[in-house]
């Protein structure tokens, strides 16, 4: 199959079925309990400063870790893969002086994603596995000020912020993913940036139309985004991506999101997505939820009709993924709605104009 | 609720407001900011931002102006309308809004390839855009040519861009009508044929437009602008107009205009030959300066207003604040009714019905609506007799009761006044408890009068803690009424995370002027809307809460051992510091009020009124001038009047004392031996990160050090309050709000300009540092001089506590006649007192947020336990007290 045709595959998979993410990366890779020298290898053997904890290094220093992790999810029951580039941008990586591996590490970790999909739809060709770019969100804000006295200042721009973008989705491309998943957005506007990288690739390198998926994270029970977007304005404000899917990820347990996917549910004219953490975290920053608990909040969910793709964020394991692939196997996708036109504008809050 | 006509904030907009203009010129941002606020608060339910003006850097202004529109909640809820005629200018704001906004405009006056470049980047930055009727050949101006293009524009849009037809506006050009010029008569109905045939022909596709642009050739002429664009938008938004950059809180109802004017205006809207004949421009430029409202026809209109019926008189009484003919008029609608009553419950109420609508549209302001409430009262009064006689005994039936206090240690009540006027004027009935009132008499009134809501009012820091305590008194005692929380140093912010935790049984709300209370008010005692408002203000704290708590993480604080190294240094041996002439106190009793009077700094004085904008281009201001020139002539015949007969008496003291600093405190010496310890001054001093060679200040680095060279530190208490309550009563008792809320407002007035005219004279003369200051009021209010006089309870030193020492040292007690209240409030209100310092690098600072480690070291300073401490620096604890130590959790 060549990328369109697994394309064609990957919409029609989620018209018949609620289609499975994968989970968490970052508690697995910690168990894995790698040491400096595991995430130095020999190409940064001589680099300044720690490397410890950057996970995305591992594409170039320890693929084999990476691809295992891959491995272990598609056995679990995962129809998508992530590929391990979640902070892998030219700003990301600066703090670890690592700005010029960018490139390098979104390519090799699409090629471990797209490797390992392969592997497992040749093995399971009913089944077919897709291999989508994570695209994360910055540790700096385009929205937000950067300094208290100063409500106006920003520490980036918006150019600089889609040049970042724009290089990490040229490497996610030519390393060959199926679709793109901007996850974790914290700010609307970052996340319009890397929208705006990749149709811009579309027409100015002829890059093929790679499904988007979307998502946002709420931040906590204020119900908005941390720049401040309530879930509807949030939507308004991305719809021009045409998303193959929209949905909510991270900081939320299943609970607390669960009013947010109900609203974007009724709003999206496209696939809801969520894939919330297992629970909150305890006083020692561990997730508690037990894969059966999970899957039991998501079973219901899917149920309910309000969800088209489901997986897991910090804290879920490939455990937690088997269950929730368990649990709402056999059960029908979202249908989607059928919205009026309208007018549909965003500040932090909706306005349609009806 | 979804609306039908969209309202599209047009203030924001250098070309259209030239107070905004100057703003951004100015790099006003805060002002320009609360434009934008009050748009959004007036209704507009999109903003449209502009900046193109020659003197400014259009691009910087943009996104300037679009970041910190980002940072205001209340603003950034609504979309905004990018709008610029560069696409430079509009690609740069695009990348500063995160929601969908409207790009306000593109067109094919360039061309087909430039239009759809410029319609692709806006599908990519994800915006709607509004498309002006333009194309190669020009601006269309007839039906046909506006139809034409727009098809054209909309099929290229939709078929070849792929742009969603439901985000395409239609600028089909709104042109100047009435210009003499026969070509230009069509125009109006031009465009409005043109709306009605692109609704119908191009599916989803929407049409706005500048309204104001119809009646250019009547600018000068206000009412008659308005009547051309309230008859000209009733027939657009009939034929399918989605939205107008209009100001459209300013416009007549289209069946309000007079009959005679509309038909004028409706001739030269639609194009049609006047009954009488003639040219219709020709009719409606004849007609025009009868309806100008300029002051020659006032008087005319002021006579012509006697000739209606008596409760149209009543309520054009009302609405302009007319007292001169009250007691006739309602005498004769007592006449005409069967009971005195029914005068109140029927023509007075109708009026005043009329006021709450007009003041809730932003069409009047506080000013007005308060001598509003005076013509009630009086009208009242006069009836009372009647009704007493009458035996009827029964109060009329009231929309609600509301409790107000001022809360004990705290004197100031001008703001809650002005809200118990208010409400008044909304049928509300208002128990004024008066200042300074204990919790437990508050809640034991509440109980006595069973009423529906409890206000809550402070100025001073304290009184903060003060309602916390009122709050959980209210939760202990089982209330279960609504609190309302107001006044100068409250907020939203200690509301939500202090407050409304302490009174779970019922619902904390935070009103920020008076112009909110009767929304609040009414929303609280609505069956139907209770529930729903509690709930959204419950849903906004919590997000306040939230946020404040991520605040507290963020602000990392200097150790108090390293903000003091990084001390403001000055070099003592430059210069010696100057001697006062003499030391010990001195008082002045019975101050010149005509000589205070020219100190008087207005601005402030127009705040207290919520009428916003600087003294005097206030008065010219196109949005409240006319309420700010009617309140300063007022302001001026009482000002006249307080000088005249010596209604206020100001006295004050000030005294100077040898003094040298000591770490962080000042030593206050009784002689120049420097010997004796007279009084110890406790500063604190700014812990927040400092970049740079900027210091953490604390106003002791302004005083000498012990062992460096001989310093002196003054100090000064006045007021201009003497009378003034007892003036105020008199006022109120005779019904007179306005009068008695005026007298307190300049009474507070004079205070600063007493303290500003002391300081003057301390600097030139009994301190004499610089003997050869001019006097020029704009520099005293700009603070170009050398030398600062900080209060304690103000930012450079925030401790109120510190008062008593200043009193002490000034025995101001016996020297003014002033008091301090338990919370350090000075009495009479309109007072002020501070510290002088005559250093020339001495300046004002925010002493910020202060940690553990500095309030522990104030605390063994003052003698206090840290526990007392932290209740007296509450408001600028860098911490929770109550909570865990930061950092200690994981």
């Amino acid at each position: 199959m060549n990328r369109l045709d697994r394309i064609a595959a990957l919409k029609q998979a989620a018209r018949e079925r609620i289609l499975i993410l994968d989970g968490s990366w970052g508690v697995m890779i910690q168990r894995r309990g790698l040491s400096e020298e595991d995430f130095r290898g020999d190409r940064f053997a001589d680099h300044d400063g720690q490397l410890k904890g950057n996970n995305d290094v591992l594409c170039l220093t320890r693929p084999d870790v990476i691809a295992d992790l891959h491995d272990a999810y598609f056995a679990a029951g995962a129809d998508i893969s992530e590929t391990n580039t979640f902070s892998a941008t030219t700003i990301a990586q600066r703090d670890y002086s690592l700005e010029g591996a960018a490139y390098d590490i979104n390519l090799e970790g699409a090629k471990l994603a797209r490797a390992a999909a392969d592997r497992w739809t040749a093995r399971t060709p009913d089944k077919p596995r897709f291999a989508a770019g994570s695209i994360g969100p910055l540790n700096v804000m385009l929205s937000m000020s950067s300094d208290v006295n100063d409500p106006g200042a920003r520490t980036v721009t918006f150019d600089q912020v889609y040049e970042a973008y724009r290089e990490q989705v040229r490497g996610l491309y030519e390393g060959g993913v199926d679709l793109f998943l901007i996850e974790t957005i914290t700010d609307t506007l970052n996340c319009k940036a890397a929208i705006k990288a990749i149709m811009d690739l579309r027409d100015e390198e002829g890059h093929e139309e790679l499904p988007i998926w979307i998502s946002g994270t709420i931040t906590d029970r204020s119900g908005r985004t941390l720049s401040g977007q309530t879930v509807e304005a949030f939507w308004n404000s991305v719809r021009h991506a045409r998303p193959f899917a929209i949905g909510l990820n991270c900081a939320l347990g299943a609970d607390l999101m669960r009013p947010h996917i109900a609203e974007l549910s009724r709003i999206a004219d496209t696939l809801v997505a969520a894939y919330p953490n297992a629970g909150l975290p305890n006083a020692m920053g561990q997730y508690d939820e037990e894969p059966h608990e999970t899957a039991c909040s998501l079973h219901e969910w899917a149920e309910s009709g309000i969800v088209n793709i489901l997986g897991g964020c910090c804290g879920t394991t490939p455990d937690h993924i088997a269950h929730v692939a368990q649990s709402v196997a056999g059960l029908a996708p979202r249908a989607l709605p059928e919205r009026p036109t309208a007018m549909r504008l965003a500040g932090l809050e909706a306005f349609e104009l009806a | 609720m979804r609306p039908v006509f969209v309202n599209i904030g047009e203030r924001t907009n250098v070309t259209g407001s030239a107070r905004f203009r100057k703003l951004v010129a100015e790099g006003d941002y805060p002002a320009a900011l609360s434009v934008a606020r009050q748009q959004v608060e007036a209704g507009a339910q999109v903003i449209d931002v502009n900046m193109d003006e020659g003197l400014l850097d259009s691009k910087a202004a943009m996104v300037t102006f679009l970041n910190l529109i980002a940072a205001e909640p209340d603003i950034a809820r609504v979309p905004v309308m990018i709008d610029s005629s560069k696409w430079e200018i509009i690609e740069a704001g695009l990348k500063c809004v995160q929601g969908k906004a409207i790009v306000n405009s593109i067109s094919m006056k360039a061309g087909e390839a430039e239009f759809i470049a410029q319609a692709k980047l806006c599908l990519r930055y994800g915006a709607a855009v509004v498309v002006m009727a333009f194309d190669e050949e020009g601006q269309a101006d007839t039906a046909a040519r506006k139809i034409a293009i727009c098809e054209r524009a909309y099929r290229i849009l939709v078929d070849q861009v792929g742009f969603p037809p439901e985000d395409i506006i239609f600028d089909p050009n709104i042109f100047a009508v009435a210009t003499g010029i026969e070509e230009h008569d069509n125009y109006a109905v031009d465009f409005i044929e043109a709306t009605r045939v692109i609704k119908q022909t191009l599916p989803f596709a929407r049409i706005s437009g500048g309204v104001s642009n119809v009646s250019f050739s009547f600018r000068g002429n206000e009412p008659v602008r308005r009547a051309i664009h309230s008859v000209f938008l009733y027939h657009a938004i009939n034929a399918g107009m989605d939205m107008g950059i209009v100001n459209a809180g300013d416009l007549p109802v289209y069946d309000d205009i007079e009959p005679e004017l509309r038909e004028a205006v409706e001739d030269v809207i639609l194009n049609r030959t006047p009954k009488a004949g003639g040219s219709q421009t020709e009719r409606l430029v004849d007609l025009a300066p009868k309806y100008k409202g300029d002051g020659s026809k006032v008087q005319v209109v002021d006579q012509a207003w006697r000739g209606l019926p008596v409760a149209e008189r009543l309520a054009h009484a009302l609405v302009n604040g007319i007292t001169e003919f009250i007691d006739a008029d309602t005498e004769e609608a007592r006449l005409t009714v069967a009971r005195p009553l029914h005068v109140i419950e029927g023509p007075l109420m109708d009026g005043m019905n009329i006021v709450g609508d007009l003041f809730g549209a932003g069409k009047m302001f506080l000013p007005q609506v308060v001598k509003s409430a005076r013509v009630m009262k009086q009208a009242v009064a006069w009836l009372m007799p009647f009704m007493e006689a009458e035996k009827e005994g029964q109060p009329r039936e009231q929309a609600g009761r509301i409790l107000m206090a001022t809360v004990k240690g705290d004197v100031h009540d001008i703001g809650k006044n002005i809200v118990g006027v208010v409400l008044q004027c909304n049928n509300y009935e208002v128990i004024d408890l008066g200042v300074m009132v204990p919790a437990d008499r508050i809640l034991d009134e509440a109980k006595a009068h069973n009423v529906d809501i409890i206000g809550l009012s402070g100025l001073i820091t304290p009184s903060l803690d003060e309602m916390v305590f009122v709050a959980a008194e209210m939760e202990r005692r089982g209330f279960d009424i609504p609190l309302l929380i107001g006044g100068a140093t409250t907020s939203k912010t200690h509301t939500a995370v202090k407050i409304a935790p302490a009174y779970r049984a019922a619902s904390t709300t935070y009103v920020l002027d008076a112009s909110r209370a009767v929304g609040v008010v009414s929303q609280l005692l609505s069956k139907t809307d209770r529930a729903a408002f509690e709930a959204q203000t419950r849903e906004d704290y919590v997000r306040v809460r939230e946020q404040f708590a991520r605040g507290q993480d963020q602000k990392t604080r200097t150790p108090i051992a390293r903000a003091r190294a990084n001390r403001f240094a000055i070099d003592w041996t430059a210069a010696a510091p100057p001697k006062p002439t003499f030391t010990g106190t001195r008082s002045f009793a019975s101050y010149d009020l005509k000589e205070l009077a020219k100190y008087i700094d207005w601005t402030p004085f127009f705040a207290s009124w919520e009428l916003v904008g600087r003294f005097p281009a206030i008065l010219d201001d196109d949005v409240v001038g006319e309420a700010a020139r009617d309140l300063w002539k007022d302001a001026q015949a009482m000002l006249a009047k307080i000088v005249e007969e010596n209604w206020f008496e100001a006295r004050g003291v000030v005294g100077f004392w040898p003094a040298q600093s000591d770490g962080d405190d000042v030593v206050v010496y009784a002689d120049e031996s420097r010997t004796t310890e007279l009084a110890r001054l406790h500063t604190l001093r700014q812990q927040m990160a400092k970049t740079g060679d900027k210091a953490n200040a604390a106003l002791s680095d302004f005083i000498a050090p012990i062992g460096g060279p001989a310093d002196w530190i003054g100090g000064f208490a006045v007021t201009a309050g003497h009378g003034e309550s007892e003036i105020a009563r008199r006022f109120k008792d005779a019904g007179d709000d306005y009068s008695a809320i005026l007298a307190a407002a300049l009474a507070d007035r004079l205070a600063e300009a007493f303290a500003e005219a002391m300081h003057h004279r301390v600097r030139t003369d009994l301190w004499g540092f610089a003997p050869d200051e001019a006097f020029e009021l704009d520099h005293l209010i700009g603070e170009k001089y050398r030398g600062i006089r900080p209060a304690p309870g103000y930012p450079a030193q925030p401790d109120h506590t510190e008062k008593a020492t200043l009193f002490k040292l000034l025995d101001a007690e016996v020297q003014t006649g002033m008091k301090l209240t338990e919370s350090f409030a000075m009495s009479p209100a309109a007072a002020v007192s501070g510290l002088y310092f005559s250093h020339p690098q001495a300046h004002y600072f925010g002493v910020g947020r202060i940690d553990r480690d500095q309030v522990a070291d104030y605390a063994a300073r003052k003698g206090w336990e840290v526990a007392t401490a932290e209740r007296w620096l509450a408001p600028i604890l860098a911490y929770d007290p109550s909570g865990e130590p930061r950092g200690a959790a994981a």
